[in-house]
């Protein structure tokens, strides 16, 4: 049963408040030049159908529970990538009076991509990483039924120690 | 008479790479009224002008959109240009200039693709955006980036591009026209497509000219409406530039204007290296600034208008940007009135909302 998430996430993408370059370069990754369809990733639009949650840009107070709200309509185990330097800290907005921050002030995120604008091949790598927290979220829930709680309500803090720490947490449960 | 329903669309819809939020008040299958609601992507970045200094202020006003984003740039940097009363390098004004237009190419052949995906034509969608990256090789190589390319700057431009780099940025950008037409025929052509935009959301040139329509939706209803022609925009003069213009003002019209803008962007790219003259890129400005400045920007989507003011320091008083977009939506809620459910979509894609430019 695992496998097949694996082989073919469904990934869904919400625009933060992103200035759309990495918006652009996430469907670029979905058509001929990167092609990850291939793999059998699918950008839907349904939060229902999704396994891996795209973000791109920050988070603030108009947006937040736009985000909250998909991020609850997925069904459990779900990722979240964080894509682009905004939705990581906020970037060269993080000044600007109606940014918050990272989108990790809202939902825990599993896994980083730096860059203004991201590039594909860092966007794909991260979407790969994600799978691998994604069937160690799997795997803790079929060990262990009726399924917990996913990991943590409160903010993954350190960029490399996510996927690390998530990774862990699965295990030990 | 039906009864009234509402149908919230957006912020997060397939269709739409970006969140704007509308209620679509329906009779049976038909709408009636858009009520918009924007906010969802407003970051406030005019502000930033009180802590980053006039240099800095460039890449911030850069990432206003990542679609246009040369274009910011460059309205930026002449707002502050003229602000300052320096002029740049004649050379650097020809880079802009081709840059812009190779933007211009870029962003329709992007919006073509999202259109294709609109009406559910996704392998036409794959392969606007499979000769678009074309194009963002060229940014790449020339540049440093595929979207954000920080490349111009006050004064002139970062770096240079060599001359045998903009004679293969020709060669390629000819080579690519017998592709981007075997690709824009489909949309004029095939029956299915024509089937969806035909008629479909028409602004006549009287609405289009009273809402203030800008950019190829006002082209699209035959409003001649284009800052290249009027302002002293670049090197455009020098280019024989005209506008391209269509009468009919609905879906196919405004469709058929981007198309003909791509291959018009490519004519320009290809006469401005004919004539690009050898010299500096870049020249001394002072740092500081004061004094305001207004200018204008054919952006892809229209016209952009950007105002700075100096505080006397190296710090700006006040950045002010007007986008395309902004101008556009009212005219999109006029086609939506009346139209069917099913159509939604299309109108919403045929002004190429860019949200991020309209909320900044």
């Amino acid at each position: 049963m695992s496998a097949y998430v694996t082989k073919s996430p469904w990934v869904v993408h919400y625009d933060g408040s992103s200035c759309n370059g990495c918006d652009i370069e996430v469907l670029a990754c979905l058509t001929p030049m990167y092609d990850v369809e291939r793999f059998g990733i699918i950008n839907c639009g349904n939060p229902k159908h999704a396994d891996v949650f795209l973000v791109t840009g920050s988070v603030n107070e108009q947006n937040k529970g736009i985000v909250k709200q998909i991020y609850e309509q997925m069904p459990e185990p779900k990722v979240v990538v964080a894509v682009g330097i905004c939705a990581c800290s906020g970037g060269i907005f993080k000044d600007c009076y109606n940014v918050l921050g990272g989108v990790d002030q809202v939902i825990p995120v599993d896994a980083y991509v730096p860059g203004c604008a991201a590039r594909p091949e860092a966007i794909i790598d991260a979407v790969v990483k994600g799978l691998g927290v994604l069937q160690a979220k799997r795997d803790a829930m079929l060990e262990q039924k009726p399924a917990e709680e996913a990991p943590a309500e409160e903010a993954v803090e350190e960029t490399a120690e996510a996927v690390e720490e998530v990774k862990e947490e699965g295990g030990e449960e | 008479m039906g009864k009234r329903t509402i149908i919230p669309f957006g912020p997060q819809h397939p269709v739409l790479p970006e969140p704007i939020h509308l209620d679509l008040v329906l009779e049976d299958e038909t709408v009636v009224e858009a009520i918009p609601s924007i906010g969802y992507i407003h970051r406030g970045l005019e502000k930033l002008c009180e802590i980053k200094d006039f240099n800095q202020m460039v890449y911030v006003i850069e990432r206003i959109c990542g679609i246009c984003s040369f274009g910011h740039g460059w309205g930026a940097v002449a707002s502050m240009e003229g602000a300052m009363g320096v002029q740049a390098p004649e050379r650097a004004e020809y880079l802009r200039t081709i840059l812009h237009e190779l933007g211009r190419v870029h962003s329709h052949l992007l919006w073509l693709g999202l259109l294709a995906d609109g009406f559910g034509f996704e392998s036409l969608f794959n392969h606007c955006w499979r000769i678009r990256e074309t194009v963002l090789d060229l940014f790449e190589k020339n540049t440093g980036g595929r979207v954000i390319f920080s490349i111009c700057k006050v004064g002139g431009m970062r770096k240079d591009i060599s001359n045998e780099n903009l004679k293969e940025m020709k060669e390629v950008l000819e080579g690519l026209k017998a592709e981007i037409k075997e690709i824009t025929d489909v949309f004029i052509n095939d029956a299915s497509v024509q089937n969806r935009m035909v008629g479909v959301g028409v602004l006549t040139k009287e609405e289009a000219e009273e809402l203030c329509a800008v950019g190829p939706v006002a082209r699209a209803s035959g409003v001649p409406q284009d800052i290249r022609m009027t302002d002293n925009h670049g090197v455009y003069g020098k280019l024989g530039f005209e506008p391209v213009l269509e009468e009919a003002g609905d879906c196919m019209a405004r469709t058929v204007v981007r198309i003909r803008e791509v291959f018009q962007s490519i004519d320009l790219i290809s006469a401005a290296i004919d004539q690009i003259p050898d010299g500096p890129v870049d020249m001394k400005v002072p740092n500081k600034i004061e004094g305001e400045y207004i200018t204008r920007m054919e952006q892809p989507r229209g016209e952009a208008f950007y105002y700075a003011k100096g505080a006397g320091t190296k710090f700006l008083k006040r950045m002010r940007v007007r986008t395309p977009t902004n101008m556009n939506i009212p005219a999109m809620v006029k086609t939506l009135a009346g139209a069917d459910l099913a159509d939604v979509p299309m109108l919403v894609l045929t002004i190429d909302p860019c949200i991020s430019c309209t909320e900044r």
